[in-house]
């Protein structure tokens, strides 16, 4: 027994060996790569964006005009005494308003057209591009470590945008405000900003203190995150187990953690703000002071000095937001760089360059020298020779960690077969220069744990085979013995199943699996342990419609309870990785090997 | 506005925070308004001075330092004011995730089968985010722009009251826009909010699904499906924002209209001398701050819209009550010896059709209870029972003669271990796997019932033994580990009761030999109740319950039964006898035959 034993062990599973989207600092020099990736997504909105720039040049523009034209009103006009020319004066004001509300109105609506449509496509490519990577990645990379990519960095890009947008026109203001102050007077224009240089070197003091604080903000929130997560999806250990109250304190203390966090980032966030406000005082101090002995020499008309204050009030203001959004910029930095990373990982199965699609199959399988590891070095299918004929059943057997479900996961191309190591054909065509899709839409797999999707009944069985019609989803249904539970659903086919289908038993949820799998009349059918989850009632109604399955196709059976297997054209036993023994039944007993011994074995654990 | 009187509340449970932040709050804004002010007698003193020879430096210098006086003191208590909004909002966030946290995990089965995870936790994350930017937002900074604006109406009616009432005219239409907009705004972000939690559904059942996916080469019909939702998403999003757009320029306009008026009234009073040039100067620095401030305010508006409709589905789920309550003076269980009796029990799943009738069971201590029955029969929901995982609609469960329903919950499952068909293991070490449900458990004890479940060896096998870490889900452990570790945990846990669902064999006969074994173990002295198909648990269990359709249709031992001749004959006959019969082939010294 203790040969079997060795390789009973923990699956070599690939996940530990890499940790591609693990949680790094980032947040210094990689602003510029960020945004340089982000750019063609800017790029294909470039016609709403320039509307919208234009849109802001002019409401920037009609707000800057506002004390200008205060100023012309009370210099020229109001001491002068001309109420008339007044009255022309504010009838400018008023129009100059009306186009400011329209442009403003145009700018946001424009900008969040275009931001939506980015977050739009941002959100597709990254679900296309999950869609497209390996299985490799996807059992190496926790679910929700890419939901929360998803949802909470794309969250942070639309914050991201929205902040953009009023940063950029914060600058436009201000560099608007900076040529008004030197247009109207260059030496009054000097000495209001003559507090900027101070204000610039306490920014970059403040700077990288502030940055490793709201860092660690994002890391302490990830963890609260994941507890949380990991809790909910538990929920029902934790309350068998009655681990509530425990579970409570253990996640109140990482929420204290990132409680503390928050909190003395929110102190560097908001630490600019008071400078800002002493700035600004000093700045307009200094104006009215000079202005002052300016005004009584003449060289300074009294409206200008009114626009002088106005301006510089609205100077600081945006400077005031530009330092409460540094925080949220770099939180964006950083889900930037973690979304960019998520794309830019390869898919390891990946179609050659217009690779023709495979003609319809009739399900001739050959493996010819085929080796294959996860991990370099750890091979996992050794040189494997199998040829498997038309319409075949062929029944692959072995201890758990042989390679079985490998062995199969290679021919729905799961995994890539590396062409220095073996090859895999169907009909003889090599299924590495075919697309994908064209070979899998021929293969219909059932797995040992059943998995729905939420949904009506009916769309569980027809799955993404959207042509198949009512009347053929219910046939399927009969042949695997699905029909009778489903019609004492509730509303029968169009039953909606919620979440882990615990309206349905496992049995059931498997029977569904079966009848998606031969809705689409397959041309090679694998199963891989379709039966081991079930109970024994459902496996003796599988058991009788396998006959009926299996008719006509390619089929690919792997199980454990060889009782099941015994009718199959040929048995292949695999072994560490090698194919150890191939025949029929019979055969194998009369060789009295490793099945035979395992064929024993089985049946005397029931005992 | 019950639900933003809700929000309130938690943050009046901070009310010292609260309360100085509100002290800032004023300080903060009757310094800022004193400038204006200031800049105004500046305008005056230096309009008075024009043409004069020499200006008085003294009056403009006590001017100046007190513009520097105020501008720093506001910069100081702002400071205050918005650290203390943040950390307020920090602090309400705080609560209400714990509070979440604790409510979910108490909420009983019923309430699970029928939320997503996906949707809970958009919830416990946006939603709580978009509550703590509210807190800071509403709570600190609307009242900063009414106090704001409150101060400077008083401010211009003291000046001139023809002018100032000019000035805030608009301030009726202007919160008239403001409500209809924020009752608007609010059913949209209603929608966005399902919408996101739709979407993030698709995204979820994708990535658990993801096999299955790839094994149907779906990609692109799932990338449909999703884009389909996104789609969605982003037209409601549009709707919102252009809500807001016409909001946040409708309230510009009507100030600066008002900005325009002042300049034409002020301005002619100007000219015909009833007030000075200082004097609307001081009116257009007003407005000025006033228009800044509209413009800051704008999306505060729709961060109350947010709050509520984000208020609205955290206290849905907070409101939710249990289905399976404590009673108010719960009995706190002691050690049970472990006779569990169902009386006459009904049961279904809210409010459907029974799924269990009239079942009477008389499980005495020590006793292992088989439960038999087809796919849907009401085994496993019969298994829940017991736990109060839900509860009956009728009848009794009593334990030692207590109805379960008198006693505390925690106590009641301190006496029950349930073994599930499907295991869950934590993001932790294989050690704290196992001693899930007793953390205080000792590093021996911990070996000994790895021991006991068949898993010491493989375990000690592993990298790093007993601290290897286990993925999310365990995955990295195969089907047959996880249920032993399901196993250990029950053993360590010591309970008088086992619940065990045993209906898989998703392991090869070596490891369906362990899970024998340490199965054995662990209901050896335990009253059991198990879910089996394995004919010799079926042999050796006390007493057989055959489940039909929500009845017990047959109960006894197996020899009883067997001579009954009736439905568990039958299914013995059908399913049992064949593994019976290879296997006695085996024991047989002949030569084995296999039929195909």
């Amino acid at each position: 027994m203790n040969s079997e034993n060795a390789s009973g062990k923990v699956k070599s599973s690939p996940k530990t060996s890499s940790n591609l989207i693990e949680e790094k600092l980032f947040g210094k020099a990689y602003n510029y790569r960020v945004l340089k990736r982000f750019l063609p997504y800017l790029l294909q909105q470039k016609l709403l964006i320039s509307s919208a720039l234009i849109a802001m040049l002019i409401f920037t523009g009609t707000q800057l005009a506002l004390p200008w034209i205060i100023k012309t009103g009370i210099d020229d006009y109001i001491t002068k005494g001309n109420y008339n020319g007044l009255k022309w004066i504010v009838g400018i004001f008023i129009a100059n308003s009306f186009i400011s509300w329209a442009s403003l109105y145009a700018q946001e609506v424009i900008i969040s057209k275009a931001g939506l449509a980015i977050l739009y496509h941002l959100r597709s490519n990254l679900f296309s591009h999950l869609q497209k990577l390996s299985l490799s990645f996807h059992t190496k990379t926790d679910v929700g470590r890419i939901m929360s990519r998803v949802q909470g960095d794309v969250f942070q890009l639309q914050e991201f945008i929205s902040v953009a947008v009023v940063t950029f026109a914060d600058i436009l203001s201000l560099g608007g405000i900076v040529v008004m102050l030197m247009i109207m007077n260059v030496k009054l224009g000097l000495i209001s900003m003559s507090v900027l240089p101070l204000l610039v070197i306490t920014m970059m003091i403040w700077q990288p203190f502030a940055i490793r604080s709201f860092l660690s903000v994002r890391s302490s929130i990830s963890k609260v995150n994941s507890g949380l997560n990991e809790n909910i999806t538990g929920i029902r250990v934790v309350q068998g187990m009655n681990r509530e109250e425990r579970n409570m304190k253990n996640f109140k203390s990482i929420n204290k953690e990132s409680l503390d966090a928050t909190n003395s980032a929110g102190k560097l966030a908001f630490l600019p703000g008071p400078q800002v406000d002493m700035l600004t005082s000093i700045s307009i101090a200094l104006v009215l002071f000079f202005g002052a002995g300016m005004a009584s020499n003449s060289s300074l008309e009294l409206g200008a000095l009114i626009a002088y204050v106005m301006y510089i009030q609205r100077f600081f203001e945006p400077i005031r937001s530009l330092t409460l959004h540094y925080s949220q910029l770099q939180r964006t930095m950083a889900s930037g760089m973690r979304i960019f990373e998520l794309l830019d990982v390869q898919p390891e199965v990946q179609d050659i360059r217009g690779a023709p699609q495979l003609p319809r199959l009739k399900g001739e399988v050959e493996f010819k020298n085929a080796s294959f590891s996860y991990v370099p070095g750890i091979e996992i299918l050794k040189d494997i020779n199998l040829h498997i004929n038309p319409s075949e059943t062929v029944a692959i057997v072995g201890p758990t960690g042989a390679g079985k479900t490998t062995l199969v996961s290679l021919i729905s191309r799961f995994y890539e077969l590396s062409r220095s190591r073996g090859s895999l054909t169907i009909d003889g065509n090599d299924i590495r220069d075919h697309t994908r899709a064209s070979l899998v839409s021929q293969i219909s797999t059932v797995l040992q744990e059943p998995f729905l999707f939420s949904g009506m009944v009916k769309d569980n069985i027809r799955y993404n085979n959207t042509e198949v019609e009512d009347s053929a989803i219910v046939e399927a249904a009969k042949v695997v013995g699905a029909h009778d539970f489903i019609m004492d659903l509730e509303k029968g086919y169009d039953t909606i199943l919620q979440e882990r289908s615990v309206n349905l038993s496992m049995g059931q949820r498997q029977l569904l699996s079966f009848a998606r799998a031969i809705v689409g009349n397959p041309r090679i059918l694998i199963l891989d342990e379709a039966t081991a989850s079930v109970d024994s009632y459902t496996e003796t109604l599988i058991q009788k419609a396998l006959k009926t399955l299996l008719k006509d196709r390619t089929s690919i059976v792997i199980a454990h309870r060889l009782s099941t297997i015994r009718g199959a054209d040929q048995i292949v036993v695999l072994d560490q990785g090698t194919i150890s023994e191939k025949g029929t039944h019979d055969q194998l007993m009369d060789q009295n090997r490793l099945y035979a011994y395992l064929y024993r074995m089985n049946f005397a654990d029931t005992a | 506005m019950k639900i933003i009187v809700r929000i309130i509340r938690l943050a009046l449970l901070h009310k010292w925070r609260l309360a100085s932040a509100y002290v800032c709050l004023v300080g903060a804004t009757v310094a800022y308004l004193t400038l204006p002010k200031l800049f105004g007698h500046a305008i005056d003193e230096i309009a008075m001075s024009i043409g004069q020879e020499n200006i008085s430096e003294s009056s403009i210098f006590k001017i100046v330092g007190l513009i520097l006086i105020m501008g720093t003191t506001k910069g100081i208590l702002s400071f205050g004011q918005h650290y203390l909004g943040e950390s307020l909002g920090n602090a309400v966030a705080y609560d209400i995730r714990n509070h979440f946290y604790n409510h979910i995990q108490r909420l009983s089965f019923g309430f699970h089968d029928k939320h997503h995870t996906g949707n809970l936790i958009s919830r416990a994350i946006t939603d709580v985010e978009a509550l703590r930017g509210f807190v800071n937002a509403g709570l600190i900074n609307t009242p900063y722009h009414i106090v704001t604006f409150v101060l400077i109406s008083i401010i211009i009616l003291n000046l001139n009251w023809q002018l100032g009432m000019m000035a805030i005219i608009f301030l009726p239409p202007l919160s008239l826009i403001i409500g209809i907009f924020r009752l608007k705004l609010r059913a949209i972000w209603l929608r966005v909010q399902e919408n996101m939690g739709e979407l993030s559904t698709i995204l979820q059942e994708n990535l658990t699904g993801v096999r299955v996916v790839k094994a149907f080469g779906s990609e692109e019909f799932e990338t449909s499906k999703f884009n389909h939702k996104n789609a969605d998403l982003s037209n409601e999003m549009i709707k919102a924002s252009k809500l807001q757009a016409l909001n946040s320029s409708s309230m510009l306009l009507i100030l600066m209209i008002s900005i325009g008026t002042i300049l034409w009234y002020g301005g002619a009073q100007v000219i015909s001398g009833q007030i000075t040039a200082g004097e609307l100067a001081q009116f257009l620095f007003y407005m000025q701050v006033m228009s800044l401030n509209i413009r800051a305010a704008g999306p505060i508006v729709g961060s109350f819209a947010r709050a509520t409709s984000a208020g609205q589905r955290l206290f849905e789920i907070l409101d939710f009550e249990s289905p399976v309550k404590e009673s108010p003076n719960a009995l706190h269980l002691p050690r049970l010896i472990g006779h569990v009796k169902f009386e006459n029990v009904y049961f279904n799943y809210a409010g459907n059709t029974n799924v269990l009738k009239n079942i009477c069971i008389d499980a005495k201590p020590g006793q292992s209870t088989a439960l038999l029955g087809a796919i849907g029969s009401g085994k496993s929901s019969l298994m829940h029972l017991l736990p109060r995982f839900y509860d009956i609609s009728s009848g009794h469960i009593t334990i030692d003669g207590i109805d379960i329903k008198k006693a505390s919950l925690s106590s009641l499952r301190r006496n029950i271990s349930l073994v599930q068909q499907d295991v869950f293991l934590f993001g932790s070490s294989i050690r704290d796997n196992i001693a899930y449900g007793r953390e205080d458990a000792s590093f021996d004890e911990i070996v000994n019932v790895a021991k006991v479940a068949q898993l010491h060896h493989e375990i000690q096998e592993m990298e790093n033994g007993y601290e290897t870490l286990l993925g999310e889900r365990g995955s990295n452990l195969s089907g047959g580990q996880r249920q032993r570790i399901a196993i250990a945990r029950a053993i360590l846990m010591d309970t008088p009761i086992i619940i065990l669902d045993d209906s898989t064999s998703s392991v090869d006969a070596n490891t369906e030999k362990l899970i024998r074994k340490a199965t054995e173990s662990l209901i050896r002295g335990r009253t059991t109740f198990i879910i089996s198909h394995r004919i010799s648990t079926l042999q050796k269990a006390d007493q057989i319950i055959v489940l039909d359709n929500g009845h017990i249709v047959e109960s006894g031992s197996h020899s009883d039964l067997i001579s009954f001749n009736g439905h568990y004959r039958n299914i013995y006959d059908l399913q049992l006898k064949p593994q019976e019969e290879v296997m006695l082939e085996f024991e047989s010294p002949c030569k084995v035959t296999g039929t195909g």
